[in-house]
């Protein structure tokens, strides 16, 4: 079963398409990460499909509902914009966010103490939102998020303004709900979360989806790259190597072809090229997104997270 | 529909707490005293509510010496009883005794409004007036009597009691009076809590929460929520001011004031009341809300507060001329126009006794609330969390019974 699907999403601001016909199932269960850069319609996408707004054109449905607010309880979302009731207590923030999701206030409450507990922050759980510095009040949103016990959980940029003991604790956090059988959607612009937690990604630019899908799927896109050192510089086996192969003094790098590598070995061990080393390497997710999604949107996603170290 | 309300319920629930337990909440039940203390500062309070038209004035139309000796005795038992424990007295046509009219249409003709007129010796006594004031009025009049006559005496002279019934004419003119009390009490009340609603979104947008609200709950929850919250205390700010005049009239001034019966008897005049409130409020405010929750900024938000304002004194204008003229085409159309149709209505209640055209503009007045928080809400999903217009379910009724 899918836990999100939707078909020709369509979603125009002011004359803007910031949804450009989106296709897109998300299996249950698993973690689904949403890759693109700032601006290319992941937190539109997300929010039509929650059904905060309607699309303009498009069907979408939320586990496998067409009104995706009745869906509500089942349903844990994380904001790209985090914002508390700043006088609110943070055990009672907690409790507020699960009543919202049906949840009964004093459940809420007593389930609120013990997630703080477990993060470490049981002694803020009697502080106001505004008495907390901006990472525990972040931490008090996602427990609020995840207060009710939900089957799909939808976090936008999860990972932003977290150090890194945090973002390794979400990381923690995400694995673990979906060890559970919950459905984690995420949107990020930084490649290596998407790489090291998701199954499925879609990669999204400009409002629409250029690849939707495993990651394995997205890697495999691209060959293998063999980086081969020999002694020997010419001989019969530079035949083997395939065209578009670089050079750089006794090193070759080239795409593994795709009869495999015996072929290629045999090739190298009869014209005695010397092999001194030889490694194949599997693409990264970077290397698959730039050759999906293109030069230039990886480019700007690169100047993003360098900006984002420089801050 | 029960998910909506039930949202509903946890938005209004959050929201009253929040108010509730707010330092400003005290400042908010405070307010309406500030008036009252630099009232009571300037000195002036006790005197204004002698001169005040509902202050009960007995007229006393006796010989000069026995007149003489009443007023005597009233100022000296003032001294032991407190300046307000006696009605005002006023000596009515010393100089030609014999010229006087009968003391009922003294009642009905005067320039003077007396409560009663007292006549006859100070050993026969006769007090004449409307049953509500000579029962309010025999026992101070005894008292006075007896007193005047004789210092020492602990046998108080009988009070002959002449009972006169309103005059039809006269009746129909204090009901409007009740009525109009009641439409000002109303406006008033609504114009001051009403105007509140304006900026309660604001929060929610400048700290995002609405992002929150609006994954989890129907827009039209959060719209209730807060509307019924801001009822909620309103309600309460009005216990406690109703509990505090009641407590200052009692004790410094002159009682409750002795307004007249309004046709359709005191229990369901205060319960319209409260209901008529109620459906002024609802409406306003999710007016109020609608509009506010447009606003980007506090800023616009107070911008926003002047118009709106405006727009009930002219709602308060309108039924107000409507008021005196039952049956004219204005007072039809402050009736059933939505915005005065409360305060109309309750005036109406005042002086006509038909009870179910009550219950159309009760039901009237709860749809057309419905309608404009359907809108609020609409321009507010349209305009400002900026939804599409497409793949939309088909709503029935203004949306709010169709999911179920």
């Amino acid at each position: 079963m899918n836990a999100i699907e939707a078909r020709g999403l369509v979603k125009i601001f002011d004359g803007f398409r910031a949804v450009d016909n989106v296709d897109l199932s998300i299996p249950a269960g698993s973690i689904y990460g949403i890759l693109g850069p700032n601006g290319a319609g992941k937190t539109t996408m997300l929010r039509t499909l929650l059904g905060i707004i309607d699309p303009d054109e498009g069907h979408r449905s939320l586990l496998g509902s067409d009104d995706p607010l009745s869906q509500s309880p089942y349903v844990g979302y994380l904001p790209e914009e985090r914002g508390l009731y700043q006088s609110m207590k943070a055990v009672d923030t907690i409790a507020f966010m699960g009543a919202l999701r049906g949840m009964a206030l004093n459940e809420g409450r007593e389930k609120g103490r013990v997630l703080l507990e477990q993060t470490g922050l049981g002694h803020a759980a009697d502080m106001q939102i505004k008495q907390l510095s901006k990472g525990m009040a972040q931490t008090v949103q996602l427990m609020g998020t995840i207060v009710h016990d939900p089957k799909l959980i939808v976090l936008d940029e999860p990972f932003s303004g977290l150090d890194a003991l945090n973002q390794a604790k979400l990381e923690r956090l995400i694995r673990a709900q979906a060890a559970n059988g919950v459905t984690v959607i995420f949107s990020t612009h930084v490649i290596a979360h998407a790489e090291r937690l998701c199954e499925n990604i879609a990669i999204v630019a400009n409002g629409k989806i250029s690849f939707d899908g495993l990651v394995e799927t997205a890697r495999d896109r691209l060959r293998p790259q063999v980086h081969l050192e020999t002694e020997a510089l010419d001989g019969t086996w530079r035949k083997a190597l395939p065209e578009g192969t670089e050079a750089e003094g006794n090193w070759w790098h080239f795409e593994l072809p795709e009869t495999g590598v015996e072929p290629l070995l045999e090739a190298l061990i009869d014209g005695k090229a010397g092999i001194k080393s030889l490694s194949i390497e599997r693409p990264g997710l970077h290397d698959a997104f730039v050759s999906i999604a293109g030069e230039a949107v990886a480019a700007a996603m690169d100047e993003e997270i360098s900006a984002g170290e420089l801050l | 529909m029960k998910e909506i309300l039930r949202a509903a319920f946890v938005i209004g629930r959050r929201d009253f707490t929040a108010i509730i337990f707010s330092k400003a909440f005290f400042f908010f039940l405070l307010g309406p005293l500030f008036p009252l203390v630099v009232a009571l500062i300037a000195g002036n309070l006790g005197k204004e509510l002698a001169e005040n038209r509902d202050t009960p004035v007995i007229g006393v139309m006796m010989d000069v010496q026995q007149a003489e000796k009443i007023m005597k005795a009233r100022e000296s038992l003032s001294k032991e009883m407190g300046p307000n424990y006696f009605a005002e007295m006023k000596l009515v046509g010393i100089d030609d005794f014999d010229a006087l009219p009968d003391p009922q249409s003294l009642l009905t003709n005067s320039d003077v409004n007396y409560a009663v007129i007292l006549s006859g010796t100070l050993d026969k006594p006769i007090l004449t007036g409307t049953d509500g004031s000579l029962n309010s009025q025999k026992a101070s009049i005894a008292l006075l009597s007896g007193y005047a006559n004789n210092e020492q005496s602990t046998i108080l002279p009988e009070v002959q009691i002449n009972s006169v019934e309103s005059s039809a004419n006269r009746l129909k003119d204090l009901r409007q009076a009740t009525g109009q009390a009641g439409m000002v009490v109303l406006f008033m009340l609504t114009t001051l809590l009403a105007g509140m609603v304006l900026s309660n979104l604001v929060e929610e947008k400048s700290n995002k929460i609405i992002e929150i609200l609006a994954a989890s709950i129907p827009m039209d929850s959060v719209f209730i929520g807060k509307i019924f919250a801001m009822l909620v205390m309103a309600f309460v700010g009005i216990i406690v001011w109703s509990t505090m005049a009641y407590i200052g009239l009692s004790v410094w001034g002159s009682g409750i004031p002795n307004l007249p019966t309004p046709a359709v008897g005191w229990p369901i005049f205060l319960t319209l009341g409260v209901i008529y409130f109620s459906m002024s409020y609802l409406m306003l405010a999710s007016l109020f809300l609608g509009i506010g929750a447009m606003a980007a900024t506090v800023r616009e938000v107070q911008t926003l507060s002047m118009p709106a304002t405006m727009l009930q004194m002219v709602v308060f204008f309108v039924a107000i001329f409507g008021a005196n003229k039952l049956g004219e085409p204005i007072e039809m159309f402050a009736s059933i126009f939505p915005f005065s149709s409360p305060l109309a209505m309750l005036s109406r209640a005042a002086q006509v006794d038909i009870l179910w055209h009550h219950g159309i503009a009760i039901i009237g007045q709860a749809f057309f609330a419905l309608l404009i928080l359907r809108i609020g809400v609409t321009m507010f999903r349209r305009n400002v969390m900026k939804s599409g217009s497409g793949n939309k379910k088909k709503r029935k009724f203004f949306g709010l019974f169709a999911r179920g």
